[in-house]
């Protein structure tokens, strides 16, 4: 693909590039210090030491009180803007024409040696063909048809669960929930769907979170992803009636003929947007009610209450902390002049954490007016494009539960995910009680 | 003020009274038509406001603008009279308006 710009070469720049900066990891976390204690030009919130820890909080307060558009010049991630307000979150995100989302939407610069272009890291024209070949299958018609489904599912996962007994949330239901939706949507075989959460884990992890043990084991593992899925793919070619995600892609005149990167950069992006997302809401919810317990008893007294928890439990758990865009001319904001080509995040943990929009933002209430007008889908042509499936499945689990169980009781440590893009869980130790 | 009529999903019909000034979207909103999100606040940024126009009325809302069409052109089911209501301006001209709600937002 051509690089948007005619003065800056993207790939060239950017794709593999390697920066000067520290190597930390899970078991090697970046020393921790203080936000309020640093000068303001060395604050670097794009670090997973951070999120691991839960320390990022501060952090992002600090900038949005005092630098709201922020230059960090020294990370692993190279030199970064940071934005952190909502309304300069949502003002960005719309504006795609200066903002380009190639070639990655990530802080995390794309492995040289296996780029994985996608069509929500790409512009128009290019993005919306793409877009357009899949979202059918999260599209209205399939929604209705998916919810009893959903519910049959959900129900059977949860009547499954070992009562009085301390077992991983994450695993048995979060992970379990997400990848049955996510074999449905693909039409994949049931018996194999663990492969897809693997996939999933792969595609946003890296030796220094700990889920792969190289690079190059990475890339080994996502390439036996597009070798599993071009079987798939081989067979669907004529299936124009298969409303499941590789049909759609296989018979669509936009994407039948990608070739094999684009292929399975499309593929991943299907994979996590329906795989971690909605996982990682589905453990915050548990994360939330434990610690404001009082919410916990208004949902008890009233499971009307379960459709505006859902907003409310993706406002306040965020659960992609960020999307990245490259500016594509010089753009003068808050006094300063971001340069075209800088990278610019947004950081959507940050803009639904602003107080200015969300009265106190740091509360979890499932009540609130305005939670729906979280960012956490994005605004603008990216935004999600699984939204509703996510919300559905996400309002279906609580209403299950809500059915079959008086409280669900964090019992142990919380482990959190080591990355400053998917912010979530991998351990959630709980007990169930009994209504 | 001029009336404006809204068909849900499942045929109900609520006839709400626009403010000039205004967008359709706000009076949908204001007066509780079921079916509109509007999670942007009507800044025709997320969608979620898709109405279909009825046809009588198509020559008055006028056409959407390239911001506007690239919103409805995220939606599966996007038909010719699909508009965003928060970027069809209420006027005195739209009295006796109809739309139908869809059954899911985007």
């Amino acid at each position: 693909m051509a690089a948007v710009s005619e003065k800056f070469d993207y790939d060239q720049d950017y794709i593999g590039a390697e920066f000067d900066y520290p190597r930390y990891s899970k078991d090697n976390l970046e020393p921790y210090v203080d936000p309020y204690e640093l000068p303001l030009d060395e604050l670097n919130p794009a670090s997973p030491s951070l999120f691991f820890r839960n320390l990022h909080w501060r952090h992002f307060k600090r900038l949005r009180e005092e630098a709201p558009l922020h230059y960090t010049a020294q990370s692993m991630h190279g030199p970064y803007w940071s934005v952190t307000r909502y309304r300069d979150v949502k003002a960005i995100d719309m504006d795609h024409k200066t903002f380009s989302s190639y070639p990655a939407i990530t802080v995390a610069e794309p492995d040289g040696d296996l780029p994985l272009p996608m069509f929500i890291a790409m512009d128009q024209p290019q993005h919306g063909p793409q877009r357009r070949a899949v979202s059918p299958v999260v599209g209205p018609r399939n929604l209705a048809a998916l919810e009893p489904i959903i519910r049959e599912r959900a129900g059977a996962i949860l009547d499954g669960l070992p009562v009085g007994e301390t077992f991983n949330w994450v695993d048995k239901v979060s992970i379990e929930q997400t990848t049955q939706m996510l074999a449905t949507l693909f039409d994949f075989p049931f018996e194999d769907r663990y492969k897809l959460t693997r996939w999933s884990d792969v595609t946003t992890g890296s030796p220094e979170s700990g889920v792969v043990e190289s690079r190059e084991a990475r890339r080994l593992e996502l390439i036996e992803c597009r070798e599993y899925f071009d079987r798939l793919w081989q067979q669907r070619i004529g299936n124009t009636e298969g409303n499941d995600l590789i049909s759609l892609l296989a018979n669509d005149p936009v994407t039948q003929d990608m070739p094999p990167d684009q292929f399975l950069g499309n593929l991943v992006l299907l994979i996590v947007g329906g795989n971690d997302t909605t996982r990682n809401s589905l453990s915050a919810s548990v994360v939330a009610l434990n610690q404001f317990p009082q919410q916990f008893d208004k949902l008890r007294a009233n499971s009307g209450l379960v459709g505006n928890m859902v907003s409310e439990v993706i406002r306040w758990q965020t659960p992609l902390s960020h999307m990245r865009r490259r500016a594509l001319r010089d753009v003068e904001m808050h006094g300063k002049t971001i340069r075209e080509g800088d990278k610019v995040i947004m950081w959507y943990v940050s803009g639904n954490r602003d107080s200015e929009v969300f009265e106190n933002p740091d509360d979890f209430d499932i009540e609130r007016g305005n939670a729906r007008s979280h960012v956490s889908f994005g605004f603008g042509i990216h935004r999600c494009m699984g939204n509703r499936v996510g919300e559905m499945q996400l309002r279906i689990v609580w209403e299950e539960f809500l059915k079959r169980f008086r409280n669900v009781e964090i019992v142990g440590d919380v482990e959190r995910v080591y990355s400053d893009f998917v912010h979530g869980y991998k351990t959630l130790p709980v007990r169930l009680h009994a209504r | 003020m001029p009336r404006l009529t809204f068909i849900c999903h499942d045929g109900a019909s609520h006839e709400v009274q626009g403010e000039v000034g205004r967008s359709v979207m706000n009076a949908a909103i204001d007066n509780l038509v079921p079916g509109i999100d509007a999670d942007c606040g009507g800044e025709c940024a997320c969608a979620t406001c898709h109405v279909y126009v009825d046809e009588a009325w198509l020559d008055k809302v006028g056409t959407p603008d390239e911001a506007e069409d690239a919103m409805l052109d995220l939606n599966p089911e996007r038909a010719p009279n699909s508009r965003l209501s928060c970027q069809i301006p209420v006027t005195d001209a739209l009295d006796g308006f109809r739309a139908r709600v869809p059954e899911f937002q985007m």
